[in-house]
């Protein structure tokens, strides 16, 4: 059997969804030896972008049936090696939320460039104030994002991070010839044991500081809706799958509520706009939620849902 | 006109980095630098949100080290609150901690090290990696896989999420462990504990004696330590003491957390985004590899050098044989991945403890009561590569006013820089490289990730 040929890249990213990769455990080793042959991933091989003694003047990637690429798209650096992954792979996976929304790092979507810097390079405590770093280093983009926003990307696989199951699915699915890989497109809800009571009325909604009740000796399904119970679950706007393909989603298990990692239910959608009907819902009036964007961008700040503040 | 040489990406490390090599006319080394290319403001968009809710964001700074950032952050956040912890609460934050750090380090070592000692540092870059471990080694290979995978499912069962975790809360840990999760886990702690005892052996006996001649080339230059000790007996620390600052010489300073501004100051540099912190008592930074001035590294080495004594029995003896061998403070840059062997032993040894120890198990798992108020807090925890400290400023309702950062790799750029400069002078003469000597180089800066 010919190997599938792999390219991967990490760009704004924090090895995360490099982690998840080797967390699809045993299998890995099998498909190492019989199935992929990695051509480039820096967290795991030597390959280097000029030639293997830095002397090429042009950045080049090896060809690959299938790109991964993890984190967003913040630099003039992330902005070309992006380019070239594209140019070189014939299926170009975004892995993780980073890739597919912005993810975290997107936050910065909210503050200019000259305020993140004054703080770091000048206001911080520990810090002699200077200035700005400039050379041989890649110009900040204008805001950090998604890869779809500069490239045509084939398969997605949200998550911070993505589990392990849909990385397996769709390697497996791609080895099997298919060219697509879909999620699918309902919310945490929809996999979530807990039980809705349905009734109205939250006093007030619990910050975090602030614990869900449950009896630990028994499971999920007879724990109550966190967001019925007042916390601030994201489920209702949040794509489905920490869990992986039927587990039960990650916070939910840890007894702590969603904060939105797999990004929107569906390209498009508003889960700032969706939210307040999910809150009203359960009763509670959603001009009392505080640092709303804070809550509701968290992972997906890139496609324009976060701008600058001021 | 010399030239110059772009190592571009730095690979098997967790980041983003390159390095440039400048040559002057006769083909020797005029200066090398490592550059850090990426800057992405946590400290500017954790401003106004929720202190609470920061624990569940700055896990992303780093996905190897999620757990320890996680923790940094709920102490920082409990700091603020002003909450006092659950013996229960404070004990399973630690057993997390050891639990992260145990896959971390058997991942550093066979997958993202061992090729340079397994295959050699002149293999070529298409063997010389993970699959190339495989290749030569197949049953220790799967064996490795098998572990690390074991290790972050256990945790990832008990806790939730591994990689960005969130049961770590203001106040404590978001659930209880109970009797039968607490059997399981340490069934498999005691297995991994059996594997690690194996690797540090196997280290210490077939593989890091075959280069100890690079051990004694690459990368050495005297310098500061930062760690955590155990303030009742200066025992290295893992989760929870106070910070070490010692000299080239072996004199150290220690302190609480809060007083880390007294003792880290922050330098600029224009040819990378990444600052170099430096000992405030050394009064300035002077990057100069054969007389440095302030600079100071974190991480393995820097703990095993600041440290009395380690705090577990197996990971002492381990100790006593690495001191008797190389003394205190070593300066041996590739030592970081012996310290790092000795360190997994702790971590495993400390993680039988505490799930031996009754409290575990105990259903007072998190303060209650607690209210937003003004506040300013600092949490540190040790992470794999290096102290993590987390400093943030609230107001009247708890939001976040300031967020002051400085995290493993960011103590360490310094030293690196020194590292990457030191041995690209020693192997680089007269305009004559290679692969394998520009893969020494990158070694120097291997030996500090995770």
């Amino acid at each position: 059997m010919t190997k599938v040929t792999v390219a991967e890249e990490w760009l704004n990213a924090c090895a995360g969804c490099e982690i998840a990769i080797l967390n699809v455990g045993d299998v890995l080793v099998d498909l190492l030896v019989n199935n992929l042959e990695f051509v480039h991933i820096p967290v795991l091989i030597d390959k280097k972008y000029f030639g293997q003694t830095g002397e090429d003047k042009e950045l080049s990637i090896p060809e690959a049936v299938v790109g991964i690429v993890s984190g967003g798209v913040r630099n003039e650096e992330h902005k070309e090696v992006l380019l070239e992954m594209r140019k070189k792979c014939q299926i170009l996976i975004a892995l993780g939320t980073c890739a597919t929304d912005g993810g975290i790092p997107a936050m910065i979507n909210m503050y200019s460039e000259e305020e993140l810097k004054q703080f770091y390079y000048k206001d911080s405590p520990t810090t002699d104030p200077a200035e700005y770093p400039t050379e041989h280093i890649p110009p900040l983009l204008d805001q950090c994002y998604a890869l779809d926003e500069i490239v045509k990307v084939d398969v997605s696989l949200p998550g911070c991070p993505p589990h392990p199951d849909w990385i397996a699915g769709a390697i497996l699915a791609l080895l099997d010839g298919k060219t697509e890989f879909k999620m699918p497109e309902r919310s945490v809800c929809d996999a979530c044991p807990t039980v809705r009571e349905s009734k109205k009325g939250i006093a007030d909604i619990k910050r975090l500081y602030m614990a869900a009740e449950y009896d630990p000796e028994k499971p999920l399904n007879e724990m109550r809706c966190l967001l019925e119970q007042g916390l601030l679950c994201l489920g209702p706007v949040t794509g489905v799958g920490c869990g992986g393909t039927k587990g039960a989603p990650r916070c939910i298990s840890a007894r702590v509520p969603c904060r939105g990692c797999y990004g929107p239910v569906r390209k498009g959608a508003k889960p700032l706009v969706d939210y307040m009907g999910a809150l009203a819902s359960v009763g509670f009036d959603p001009a009392k939620m505080p640092d709303r964007r804070g809550y509701l961008a968290r992972f997906s700040g890139a496609h324009g849902v976060l701008k600058k503040i001021g | 006109m010399g030239k110059t040489l772009n190592i571009a990406p730095i690979t098997r490390i967790e980041g983003h980095a390159s390095v440039s090599i400048h040559l002057d006319d006769t083909g020797n080394v005029s200066d090398a630098r490592m550059h850090v290319l990426s800057l992405r403001g946590f400290e500017q968009f954790v401003l106004g949100r929720p202190v609470e809710e920061v624990p569940r964001i700055v896990p992303r700074i780093c996905g190897i080290c999620p757990w320890h950032h996680h923790l940094a952050s709920n102490k920082a956040a409990d700091a603020c609150l002003g909450v006092e912890l659950p013996p229960t609460g404070r004990k399973l934050r630690e057993l997390c901690q050891m639990m992260a750090y145990i896959p971390d380090k058997i991942l550093h070592f066979y997958f993202l090290a061992a090729p340079d000692f397994v295959l050699g540092p002149d293999a070529d870059y298409s063997v010389r990696n993970v699959v190339g471990i495989v290749g030569a080694n197949p049953e220790l290979a799967k064996k490795v896989v098998h572990m690390r995978y074991k290790g972050q499912m256990l945790l990832e069962k008990f806790a939730g999420k591994v990689i960005h975790p969130v049961a770590g809360v203001v106040g404590g840990f978001s659930k209880p462990l109970l009797e039968e999760e607490r059997k399981e886990i340490l069934a498999g702690i005691q297995e991994l504990k059996d594997f690690s005892i194996f690797t540090i052996k196997f280290a210490r006996e077939e593989v890091f004696p075959k280069y100890l001649d690079a051990v004694k080339i690459l990368g050495v230059f005297p310098s500061g330590y930062l760690g955590t000790v155990r303030p009742s007996d200066g025992a290295l620390e893992l989760y929870d003491g106070e910070l070490r600052m010692m000299d080239k010489d072996g004199n150290f300073d220690q302190f609480t957390y809060p007083e880390y501004v007294d003792y880290i100051g922050e330098h600029t540099e224009p040819w990378t985004y990444l600052k170099f912190p430096y000992s405030r008592k050394a009064g300035s930074l002077n990057l100069d590899e054969n007389d440095p001035v302030g600079v100071y590294r974190a991480n393995t080495l820097a703990r095993i050098n600041v440290c009395d004594k380690m705090a577990t029995p197996m990971a002492q003896e381990e100790l006593e044989i690495f001191r008797k061998e190389f003394g205190r403070p070593t300066h041996l840059t590739l030592l970081y991945h012996w310290a790092r062997l000795i360190e997994l032993v702790q971590a495993c040894e400390r993680a039988e403890e505490l799930l031996n120890d009754p409290e575990i198990t105990g259903r007072e798992h998190r303060a209650k009561n607690i209210e937003p108020r003004a506040g300013d807090g600092v949490g540190c925890v040790e992470a794999p590569r290096g102290t993590l400290i987390h400093h943030y400023k609230t107001d009247d309702n708890g939001m976040v006013t300031m967020a002051n950062m400085i995290v493993g790799t960011t103590h360490n750029n310094a030293p690196m820089n020194l590292s990457v400069k030191q041995a690209a002078r020693a192997l680089i003469k007269d305009g004559s490289y290679d692969q394998g000597i520009l893969n020494r180089v990158e070694m120097a800066i291997r030996a500090y990730d995770p």
